[in-house]
């Protein structure tokens, strides 16, 4: 059942990436609207595919690497959907929603891996929840980040075209990057928290210096450096926008690495 | 006789061009002297804006005149070549000319349509012309008819309302690097028209705190007060620079005044935080390289015209009414300018004096009533003669003064002595024109010869 919902899922999702990305080059306003809708369905279905799934099993569905990128898409369009009713932002569509395709898509093709876990196991969706939130948050400032390269592009060669007219002005565009990460970082800092507990309990040790800790380390010191660097050094604006697009492709390497040995369940562990 | 213009604008050439051809005002003078003193040409007078740079003139033949004003801007800046120059250039004679120049006026040829700036500086062209001696009686009526189209276009079109002008495209532009002007400072170097222009848009829309410098500290202040502003030391220019996250730039400056170095330096100091710099002028007043400077976005006068590109429908549509006003015009003008030409003054005048005669000679038979034959003839002898002789001198003279170079100010000067009103002086075509040469001819002949 929650199968066939996340199928659903993934052509909705499809449908508005496309039309995000042709409102992106269209002057119509009536397509942005289009894309919103049928991402709202999408978005409908992916819940009841999440809910369903929870009901199912009686887990929270996040305990898996599968699990996790498919609450990283959720949270990503819910993102969308909050901004699209409050803001009227609706050139972020075209930027977040292949992003959530992207994630939704390496969700269904990593294995499954089901059933229940040991007792033990359980807390691991603390662990999960808040490092996927947090890098919710990292996507995002990655998102406002390549809009802010495009933009800034754009102005430096006057080219006044329909893309220029839709993406916000650069400040926001900054100062969204800025907010993104302060809420992701001291939420994926709990996250690895929590993470190194669960290790404690399970494993008796709160770090066992996997390619994926490391990288998880290292992309969490990053970004420290970020909020930092803006603070102290002036790591604003452009050098702000470069930072967050370089430090999602840490995200993206971790996630990389984790998929490669996803039959084990959170390997972040 | 053909009058003629030369010109570049902002849709034949690129910035850099338009201010290598900018005269400064101080130099005027000596570049309008020598453009009449160019033989063949009658008057000229010289406009030149951010946008254009025209030179219109009255010379004895369209070609040689256009050769003429070619040499002359090439000539205005030592490093213009005229390969460089002349792809650039448009060139319109008669009707076409007076058509261009009425459309300029009326803000139809402008980058921005219906902006209100270009009658006030085709204003200023017409003064300079007049100042140093430019311009004379074709020009003076072409510009003041030019200006009081422009005038009636603005009062009869909605034109004016729909000029999304080009300080109007500076906020627009300001508002994508800043969300919220409301937090920001703006400052204004310098104290150009457009300048001021933009600085108003921009503190209509609240911003956080407007600084005014320009190399006169007195009318710094004077700004200031006007825009509730700080004056600031022009000396002191480099020190603010930080602070301002807006700078519109609109000195008379014929270089830059703010470097690429001063930029970097300011952006450096306010930690990355983007400066928006607007340069409204040419000659352009800061250094374009500062283009390449990280989270500094310099836009000029180019720049602009590219964003005002949109929502043009509505100015459009009152463009085209405008249009036609301005044709009407041009084509009332146009019979006012072929009548300058001698002939028909000639056979205006012949004809004027031959229906005095006429009458004159009624009234004296009316009185005298019974005369003989032989008498009749007497007198109208006399009449004649006395007409004759004392036309000679006026109709030889307007047929070879026509020619020289106060040729219209003699057809002018004997369309006022003798009270030749507009719809006295028939314009002919051609083909008659030479027709009527002839009867002129023979008119001179027979006065020469009556006794």
């Amino acid at each position: 059942m929650s199968e066939n919902f996340i199928y659903s899922t993934m052509g909705l999702y499809f449908g508005g990436t496309i039309l995000a990305l042709t409102y992106l080059v269209h002057r119509s306003e009536f397509i942005s609207k289009f894309s919103f809708s049928v991402t709202g369905l999408g978005f409908l279905c992916h819940t009841a595919s999440l809910v369903g799934t929870m009901m199912a099993t009686g887990q929270v569905p996040l305990m898996t690497f599968k699990e996790a990128m498919s609450f990283f898409a959720w949270g990503l369009v819910f993102v969308l959907v909050i901004v699209g009713l409050t803001r009227g932002l609706q050139v972020l569509g075209a930027f977040i929603l292949p992003l959530a395709l992207l994630s939704l898509v390496s969700a269904t093709l990593a294995p499954v891996k089901s059933g229940s876990l040991p007792p033990v196991f359980q807390s691991v969706w603390v662990h999960v929840t808040l490092s996927m939130l947090g890098t919710i948050g990292f996507a995002v400032a990655f998102v406002a980040g390549v809009m802010y390269v495009l933009q800034e592009r754009l102005l430096k060669s006057k080219q006044f075209n329909v893309l220029y007219f839709k993406l916000p002005p650069l400040d926001f565009l900054d100062s969204l990057n800025q907010r993104s990460i302060l809420l992701g970082f001291p939420l994926l800092t709990l996250g690895i928290l929590a993470g190194a507990v669960s290790a404690q309990l399970t494993k008796g040790s709160y770090l066992s210096w996997n390619p994926e800790q490391i990288w998880a380390m290292v992309t969490w010191v990053f970004y420290l450096a970020v909020l930092l660097g803006r603070v102290t050094a002036g790591w604003r604006a452009k050098k702000a926008a470069y930072l967050t697009i370089v430090g999602f492709a840490g995200v993206i390497l971790t996630f990389v690495g984790i998929l490669m040995k996803s039959h084990q369940p959170m390997s972040l562990l | 006789m053909n009058i003629i213009v030369l010109g570049l604008n902002h849709r034949s050439a690129p910035v850099e061009l338009r201010e290598l051809l900018a005269i400064p005002e101080s130099r005027m003078g000596e570049a309008l002297s020598r453009l009449i003193a160019y033989p063949g040409i009658q008057e000229a007078m010289f406009l030149g804006t951010c946008n254009r740079v025209e030179v219109y003139a009255v010379v004895e033949r369209a070609e040689w005149g256009f050769r003429k004003l070619e040499d002359f801007l090439v000539s205005t800046h030592f490093s213009l070549s005229s390969d460089e120059l002349l792809p650039h250039l448009y060139r319109y004679s008669d009707d076409e000319a007076i058509g261009h120049l009425f459309r300029v006026s009326a803000s139809l040829d402008s980058m921005v349509v219906g902006e209100p700036q270009i009658l006030g500086q085709v204003k200023e062209a017409y003064d300079m012309a007049l100042t140093h001696q430019s311009s004379g009686v074709i020009l003076n009526k072409l510009v003041k008819k030019a200006i009081s189209v422009g005038k009636s276009v603005r009062t009869n079109t909605r034109i004016g309302e729909y000029a999304v002008s080009v300080s109007y495209a500076a906020v627009e532009l300001a508002k994508k690097v800043f969300s919220n002007l409301k937090q920001r400072v703006v400052l204004l170097v310098g104290a150009g028209e457009m300048g001021k222009l933009a600085a108003r848009h921009l503190v209509s829309q609240g911003v956080k705190e407007v600084l005014l410098t320009t190399r006169n500290h007195h009318r710094a202040l004077d700004l200031a007060d006007r825009f509730q502003g700080h004056a600031v030391p022009y000396e002191e220019l480099n020190s603010v620079l930080p602070r301002a996250d807006i700078i519109i730039c609109a000195t008379g400056a014929p270089h830059y005044v703010i470097a690429k170095e001063d930029i970097e330096s300011a952006i450096h100091q306010r930690m990355n935080r983007p400066i928006f710099l607007i340069d409204i002028t040419v000659p352009r007043n800061i250094d374009p390289g500062v283009k390449d400077v990280d989270n500094a976005f310099l836009f000029d006068i180019d720049d602009l015209k590219a964003h005002v590109g949109q929502n043009q429908e509505e100015r459009l549509r009152e463009a085209e009414k405008a249009e036609k006003y301005v044709q009407q015009e041009v084509n009332g003008i146009l019979s006012w300018v072929r009548g300058l030409e001698a002939t028909p003054t000639i056979v205006a005048l012949r004809k004027k004096a031959e229906d005095i005669k006429h009458l004159e000679l009624e009234k004296v038979f009316n009185r005298l009533g019974e005369i003989s034959l032989k008498d009749r003839m007497v007198i109208e002898g006399l009449a004649s003669s006395i007409v004759n002789k004392l036309l000679h001198g006026p109709l030889v003279t307007l047929k070879t003064e026509a020619q020289s170079q106060n040729g219209f100010a003699f057809i002018e000067a004997a369309r006022r002595f003798f009270e030749l009103k507009e719809q006295d002086i028939q314009v002919v075509g051609n083909e008659e024109s030479e027709e009527t040469e002839i009867d002129i001819i023979e008119v001179e002949e027979v006065s020469e010869e009556t006794p």
